[in-house]
């Protein structure tokens, strides 16, 4: 089954989808002050990931990398919950999502 | 018997463990019946064990489990059963047993009673691990255990800040002979490649006399010994340890701990034999303290003290025998003196509960017909140890002077010197206590009171081993038997021994014996004379002149020690601690820590609390580590 897909696209064109998604997650992390969009973009760069996870387990014929790709997502899921969670409790302080209000902690 | 030998050194401990966990919570004598118990039970094996053994016995080596085995070094949890441990072991429980009864009258009101009763299970324990070890190892827990267990009970009252000095001073000078032990088993081993007494002595019989190793070694055993046994140049710490309750007195510092060290001997004698230049040695210093403690006793005014110093010179007496290479004689002192020592200890503690505390022999007097029967039994302690005949110390000390005169005419006339001095400060100990009329007031004297039952009767059982002990070890001219019996029990151990003794001459040793006694029979009546008809007193302290002070403020030695030992290691310590480290301080201080500091408040400003500003630099950090990885790769 998983052999026959192989050849349908080539595997460069999915490794520069992949990191053309990865980027776009980093400089989303990077340059975004909204904290709703930076855990957006974390994802972007999860799921970057695991295309190519997915694609080498296809072109290799070995489902191993599929099998992470699950792991991937239900940690993910799980960070996302922490995540929004620390998110409400932000909101309810500051009225705002904007992280850089967040800057009482230093030295 | 032999199997439920482990039960010997288990019930003491089984005993401490009881006392000292749930001691508290027991009411009245309790602890002091499970205490006495704990020792009295080995005794009673020790004693069938002991019948069982006969003179074509083999030793018996018992092995419970291997405890250290690290490369080629073996070392097993194991005891040895032979004449000379079961006759130690016998001492032990036995004396041990008794002064435990004793202790339920003596302490019986004090706080600590369950605390007391634990200690000297604990000291029973460690002192039978010592003499029942078959390797220096298990010798040396022991040693290292009754060295603990003599600290906590010198400083049993601890509440008495002389008392914890006292403590420590006997634990400090303990602990400068134990580093010479350690340096000998080190040693030891490493000559023979193993520690156990039986392969050592297998071993020692292809050794060459005077061979330097052995010389060494033999020389950091006898250091050992001199901590433990309290002789010169480390004896200052026995009279001190009089601080702790009496019992522990006659058990610790009298009958078994401070003979350690010429068990040690005695154990290592095959070693001993390779180097009579140590042997000598042990002679001097044995001869010097017997002398010196013996004049330091006769100024002395404490009765505990009287016979602590009194022990000091005994144990020398003992150190000379050994140096002549007479092991059976010095045990057969060993034994007589833990008899009549316990007994005279244990009867000055009688005196001290009697008069409610009071230790100083100048407050006494004319106690004889107040307590009559602590008067008999030191009486009979009394004439124990200056050895009038037939009691006990007359036949051990007498055995002593023979082999003396036999080997050395010089050591012979300064033991004898010591012997008669011996009788001097114990008759003036004796006549100033009992004899005379009562010099302290009225008020006191109406208060004195006979000791209970429970103390009287172990004094009795003590006074009666001091007169018949010397049937142990009879000379085969008054009726004993070729040679002596326990020179008979004992003579499997010293088979190898090049130094045996032959027996002399029967003329010459009755001679020398009845010498003895007379000038002892002379020196009571003298003394007799000046203390008991002219009721003369020790001066006061402050009247003393010239050698009568020095010898009664003990030569001086502590004050030496203190002036060249103390004193200097203080100010070094101090100097170190004020000075050195001060600068040591400035110097960190200016170079390391302002440095650090500089640093620190530089860097810590990266932490601006800017969360972009964060995942920024973590960013960069990766790209950086990764361009790293890419570059060393390549």
């Amino acid at each position: 089954m998983l052999m026959q897909i192989n050849h349908i696209v080539p595997i460069e064109h999915i490794i520069t989808l992949s990191c053309i998604l990865f980027c776009i997650g980093v400089m989303g992390v990077l340059l975004r002050r909204n904290a709703i969009i930076i855990l957006m973009c974390i994802e972007l760069m999860l799921n970057a990931v695991n295309i190519l996870f997915a694609t080498f387990s296809a072109y290799n014929g070995n489902p191993d990398g599929q099998i992470f790709v699950f792991f991937i997502m239900v940690v993910a899921a799980a960070e996302v919950a922490v995540g929004l969670a620390l998110l409400v409790l932000i909101y309810r302080n500051t009225r705002s999502v904007d992280v850089s209000l967040l800057d009482r902690l230093k030295w | 018997m032999e199997k439920y030998f482990y039960l010997v050194i288990l019930f003491p401990l089984i005993g401490f463990l009881v006392n000292g966990l749930l001691g508290s919570k027991m009411k009245g004598t309790t602890p002091g019946l499970i205490g006495t118990v704990a020792v009295f039970i080995p005794f009673l094996i020790a004693l069938g064990v002991f019948f069982n053994y006969g003179h074509e016995s083999q030793p018996i080596l018992q092995n419970y489990f291997p405890w250290i085995n690290i490369f080629d070094f073996q070392a097993n949890f194991s005891i040895l059963i032979d004449p000379l441990s079961l006759q130690m072991t016998l001492i032990i429980t036995g004396i041990g047993s008794l002064i435990h009864l004793y202790s339920i009258g003596y302490m019986h009101d004090d706080e600590g009673f369950a605390r007391f009763f634990s200690y000297l299970n604990l000291f029973i324990f460690s002192m039978l691990l010592l003499v029942l070890g078959s390797n220096l190892l298990i010798l040396f827990i022991g040693w290292e255990g009754v060295g603990l267990c003599s600290y906590l009970l010198i400083g049993f009252w601890y509440k008495n800040e002389d008392y914890g000095y006292a403590a420590r001073k006997a634990f400090v000078m303990n602990r400068i002979g134990d580093l010479g032990l350690i340096a000998g088993i080190v040693l030891l081993w490493s000559y023979f490649k193993t520690i156990e007494f039986q392969a050592m002595a297998i071993h020692a019989a292809n050794v060459d006399m005077s061979d330097p190793v052995i010389i060494i070694a033999t020389l950091c055993l006898f250091i050992g010994a001199i901590g433990k046994s309290a002789q010169i140049p480390l004896y200052t710490w026995l009279p001190d340890a009089m601080a702790g309750p009496t019992p522990v007195s006659a058990l610790i510092h009298a009958a078994t701990m401070v003979t350690a060290g010429i068990y040690l001997l005695v154990r290592a004698h095959f070693l001993f034999d390779l180097a009579p230049s140590v042997l000598n040695l042990v002679s001097y210093v044995g001869i010097a303290t017997s002398i010196f403690a013996a004049i330091i006793a006769l100024r002395q005014n404490d009765i505990k003290k009287v016979l602590a110093y009194s022990t000091v010179s005994q144990l020398g007496l003992m150190f000379v025998a050994l140096g002549v290479g007479a092991y059976t004689t010095a045990m057969f002192h060993v034994t007589t003196h833990a008899f009549f020592k316990a007994l005279l200890f244990l009867g000055a503690g009688s005196v001290i509960h009697a008069l409610h505390g009071e230790q100083d022999i100048r407050n006494m007097g004319g106690l004889k017909n107040e307590i009559k029967s602590t008067y008999w039994v030191f009486l009979i302690g009394t004439l124990a140890i200056c050895g009038i005949f037939p009691l006990s110390g007359m036949f051990s000390k007498d055995e002593i002077l023979t082999v003396l005169f036999e080997k050395s005419k010089g050591l012979w006339a300064l033991s004898l010197f010591s012997s008669l001095l011996t009788a001097v400060y114990m008759f003036r100990l004796l006549f100033l206590t009992f004899f005379g009329t009562y010099r302290d007031d009225e008020h006191k004297k109406s208060k004195i009171h006979e000791s209970p039952m429970v103390m009287m009767a172990p004094l009795w059982v003590l006074a009666i081993l001091s007169v018949f002990g010397g049937i142990l070890n009879l000379p085969h001219l008054i009726g004993g038997e070729s040679y002596g019996k326990m020179a008979h029990f004992l003579d499997p151990i010293f088979s190898h021994s090049k130094l045996a003794t032959e027996h002399m001459d029967a003329g010459l040793e009755i001679g020398l014996m009845a010498l003895v006694v007379g000038l002892v029979v002379i020196i009571g009546f003298v003394l007799y004379n000046i203390y008991v008809k002219k009721e003369s007193l020790p001066k006061p302290d402050m009247s003393l002149r010239g050698v009568e002070a020095l010898v009664a403020n003990k030569f001086g030695v502590d004050e030496l020690y203190d002036t060249v030992i103390s004193k200097p290691v203080l100010g070094i310590s101090r100097f170190f601690g004020q000075k050195v480290e001060s600068a040591f301080d400035g110097i960190s201080g200016f170079f390391f820590v302002a440095g650090f500091k500089s640093i620190g408040n530089s860097l810590r400003k990266i932490q601006n609390g800017n969360v972009e500003f964060y995942l920024i630099l973590m960013t960069g950090s990766i790209v950086v580590l990764m361009i790293l990885q890419f570059l060393i790769k390549i």
